[in-house]
């Protein structure tokens, strides 16, 4: 009953999805504006009704039908609810609905705004974003459908289907397999939604840009609707990125938090083209050029969204995050194809209306430092991409698959995330129209200077490893330079207006938060790789086999082993608990508990690490197995990560700068209050 | 109109930098590609191929048996035997997926067969009828040296996770 609610809400919604983008559209171009109405209200229905079906699978899912074949799938009697609750992301169809939701409840949202300047942007907003919309229902209608039930068919398969195959007899499971244990974690809850909430997102500007194509609109109108938006969708994929590595950290229990697996290339290659058009945009606002690169580069941060749900959806590539096999992967590869071309042809068509208004003239200027800027994302990004496909293409090609591995990402974007940094330095210095490298050296200098201290120092305390000294100083460079920026400009206020150096400083921030938020994102990212520097150079890592009250050294530490626990636990796990002693320089520091969970539903084993965390470093203990004679003797592997938490401190620094710069300022929040009268005539 | 051709005359620079730059991460993806590549082969494409494979690492997928497993615990030494596996997807989609596919291979007394050995701790997912994905090079002795020891092990349950462990 619930199952067949929630599938007839399904095809609703994709019925109205379709409906909605053909009547916008027919309305548009036959000039009736009745029918634009009439779109927009499917598109308003579009919400409620994946809400509806969300809620089904849901209450399905926290109710134990397992008749249900995604039910069954993804959670059994011992998960606790709220990993139920969650499990409608853990799985293909669930992953897909939701998906389908935020994207409705974003269009929505972004539906709700006042249309008085832009009127005629609305009926081709609501058809490209119901397409999209309708693209993803027509996966969960007609392939990956979570109301299917199982059956047991004529000849004693195990199938899937909505109505009774003949001769098949229905299957009631009193158990569900349960979710994957490695998706049992607080970080999972929260890494899908977030990475999901950024894609989603971006199709909102991709649809404001299409709809100024398509009505030859040449200004930079699209952009500024959306400026919010782009930011709104960054910020989650960036969390959700860094939740993921977060979650590898905690769970995977291979000492690291990124490993250049295709599925987090798929979530990065969004963020890479998405992160270039964030800095690119403010070119066009500003000095009317880059028209043609800026509708690029929103059609491949969309193609790149398509494609990075399609490469973790398909099965196309083995990975540690794929699902299965899937029908839905030549679907993907379709749309994806069509609506890059279809964009790219509107483009070309409009090539002319979008003439840019000024030439790069200086090459210091900070368009020409932006410019370059967007090639080396766009470096990084090919690298990336041809990273992932190259086993593909090699294949095709010369019918030999050849993979790569980080060694050859690392070799490859280690340069170019260089020259990011120090760009990062020089750009906030430069100006508009025409900067000599005078004027950046005046600026530079006294951070420079200041820099040079850095790798001296460095290299007297012992870090001698040249790309270590290298990013190193890179990064200090930015640090310096944003911080004196911070430093002249509250300066600067304060001897102009007498404000007190913290009164200067709030309100420079507050006045300009745009720029200042960018200016703490940079910080937070001069923060991540002073991390990501010292785990990837100075990691060291032992293993070993111990008997109870054995140690074993690494660098600093001594760890002893000093017992374990074998227990079961009521939620279905067997649990191996053991107890290390960690000694720093010979003095008791810390007690870890490095455990292994046997889940027995999944017959899948689960490595939780121990791990002391301090800002210098990290002593992470892995326990990697227990000899099945002496039920005593445990094998270890243990990982020192220098500097590790200065990524996750750095993310939190970049969340912050986005917020400042995400926020509605003040003038502007004033402005709305003022005007009651143009909202409530909002229709 | 005068002005605008002025204007364009200092494009050149411009053009000529996006040029080399765009020409610097050619050859960065080229030449990390060929610092990087490794090739991905069965037992018996490794086999057919032999000497002109070089000093490069290779990737091989197999078939672990189970019954070869040695571990040496105080010098974490880990010897086993790995049977050829097709790579052919549609294949092992006829045999009934992966582990169906894994068990026939290993039942073929005329499947070829390959002795890794391996220096480090043993994952808990080396078992009989695993798929192992090993990196490393073809030792003179015959038996290959691994660097890094890759495991999945299809369930029975149609459309789980493959359970995955890493080594290196």
């Amino acid at each position: 009953m619930v199952a067949s609610i929630g599938y007839y809400a399904l095809v609703i919604t994709f019925l109205a999805s379709l409906y909605g983008a053909g009547a916008a559209a027919y309305g548009a171009l036959k000039r009736k504006p009745e029918f634009v109405e009439s779109g927009r209200y499917a598109m308003l229905l579009t919400w409620p009704l994946l809400t509806v079906a969300s809620v089904a699978i849901i209450w399905l899912l926290t109710t134990g039908h397992y008749e249900i074949g995604f039910v069954a799938s993804v959670t059994s009697n011992s998960m606790p609810t709220y990993l139920k609750v969650t499990a409608l992301w853990g799985g293909q169809e669930g992953s897909l609905v939701f998906w389908a939701w935020l994207m409705a409840a974003f269009t929505s949202a972004a539906s709700l705004r006042k249309w008085d300047r832009d009127r005629e942007l609305l009926p081709w907003f609501i058809m490209v974003t119901m397409i999209t919309l309708a693209f993803f229902l027509s996966l969960v209608v007609f392939f990956e459908n979570p109301f299917a039930r199982l059956w047991l068919s004529a000849d004693g398969q195990q199938v899937t289907a909505m109505l009774q195959p003949t001769g098949a007899i229905p299957l009631n499971p009193p158990d569900g397999r349960g979710l994957n244990p490695l998706l049992r974690h607080p970080g999972m809850i929260i890494h899908p939604p977030a990475l999901y909430l950024g894609f989603v997102a971006y199709v909102i500007p991709y649809a404001f840009a299409m709809a100024a194509l398509i009505t030859r609109r040449s200004d930079d109108r699209w952009i500024r609707i959306t400026r919010r938006w782009t930011l709104v969708a960054w910020i989650f994929l960036s969390l959700g990125l860094i939740l993921g590595g977060r979650w590898a950290y905690d769970v995977l229990g291979w000492g690291g938090y990124w490993g250049w697996d295709p599925v987090e290339i798929a979530a990065l290659l969004p963020w890479l083209a998405g992160t270039a058009f964030l800095h690119s945009v403010m070119v066009q606002e500003k000095k009317g050029m880059l028209k043609h690169w800026n509708v690029v580069l929103i059609i491949l941060t969309y193609a790149l969204v398509l494609f990075g749900t399609f490469l973790s959806r398909s099965g196309v590539l083995s990975s540690v995050h794929a699902f299965a096999k899937s029908a839905i992967g030549p679907m993907f590869f379709v749309f994806i194809g069509v609506t890059f071309i279809v964009s790219l042809s509107l483009l070309i068509n409009r090539w002319e209306m979008l003439k840019g208004e000024n030439f790069l003239t200086s090459v210091f200027s900070r368009e020409a430092l932006f410019l370059l800027n967007n090639f080396l994302f766009m470096g990084i990004l090919a690298v990336s991409f041809w990273g992932v496909i190259f086993p593909l293409i090699s294949e095709l090609i010369t019918g030999q698959k050849i993979t790569v591995g980080p060694p050859f990402y690392e070799r490859a974007n280690g340069p170019l995330g260089l020259g990011l940094l120090i760009l990062m330095a020089i750009a906030p210095l430069s100006a508009y129209a025409s900067t000599t490298w005078k004027t950046i050296g005046r600026a530079l200098w006294k951070p420079a200077l200041v820099t040079l201290l850095v790798p001296i120092t460095f290299y007297f305390a012992g870090i001698q490893n040249p790309i270590a000294l290298l990013g190193y100083t890179a990064a200090a460079l930015v640090a310096f330079v944003t911080l004196y920026e911070f430093w002249r400009g509250a300066m600067a206020r304060h001897r102009r207006h007498g404000e007190t150096l913290p009164l200067a400083l709030w309100r420079l921030v507050g006045r300009n938060r745009r720029r200042y938020g960018g200016y703490i994102i940079h910080l937070g990212v001069v923060l991540m790789a002073f991390g990501i520097i010292g785990i990837e150079v100075y990691q060291t890592e032992t293993q070993a086999t111990l008997a109870k009250g054995e140690q074993v050294t690494l660098g600093r530490y001594v760890m002893t082993y000093d017992d374990i626990t074998v227990f079961d636990t009521n939620d279905g796990r067997n649990v191996a608990r053991a107890v290390v002693s960690v000694y720093q320089d010979g003095k008791l520091v810390d007690e870890l508990y490095p455990r292994k969970d046997y889940y027995y539903d999944s017959q899948q084993a689960v490595t939780i690490p121990g791990t002391r965390s301090m800002l210098a470093d990290d002593f992470y203990v892995i326990l990697v197995g227990l000899d099945p004679d002496s039920r005593s003797d445990a094998t270890f592997k243990v990982y020192h990560n220098p500097l590790v938490n200065f990524i996750w401190i750095g993310g939190i620094v970049f969340s912050l700068g986005t917020i400042v710069a995400v926020w509605v300022s003040r003038g502007r929040r004033r402005a709305n209050k003022a005007s009651p009268a143009s909202r409530s005539t909002r229709t | 109109m005068g002005e605008v051709t002025k204007k364009r005359t200092g494009q050149g620079k411009f053009l000529l930098g996006g040029f080399l730059i765009v020409a610097a991460i050619v050859y960065l993806i080229a030449s990390s590609t060929q610092a990087a590549a490794q090739y991905y082969l069965t037992i018996d494409e490794l086999f057919a191929r032999g000497e002109d494979l070089g000093d490069r690492d290779i990737k091989i997928s197999g078939v672990v048996d189970g019954d070869t497993i040695q571990y040496d615990v105080k010098n974490l030494m880990l010897r086993f035997t790995i049977a050829n596996v097709p790579a052919d997807l549609d294949e092992i989609e006829e045999a009934g997926g992966l582990a169906e596919a894994l068990h026939i291979a290993l039942e073929d007394p005329h499947a070829t067969r390959l002795e890794v050995e391996y220096i480090g701790v043993m994952p808990d997912l080396l078992r009989d009828e695993a798929q192992a994905i090993v990196t490393g090079r073809m030792g003179e002795d015959g038996i290959f040296y691994a660097d890094e020891l890759l495991l999945k092990c299809p369930t029975r349950y149609e459309g789980d996770v493959p359970l995955q462990a890493e080594g290196e």
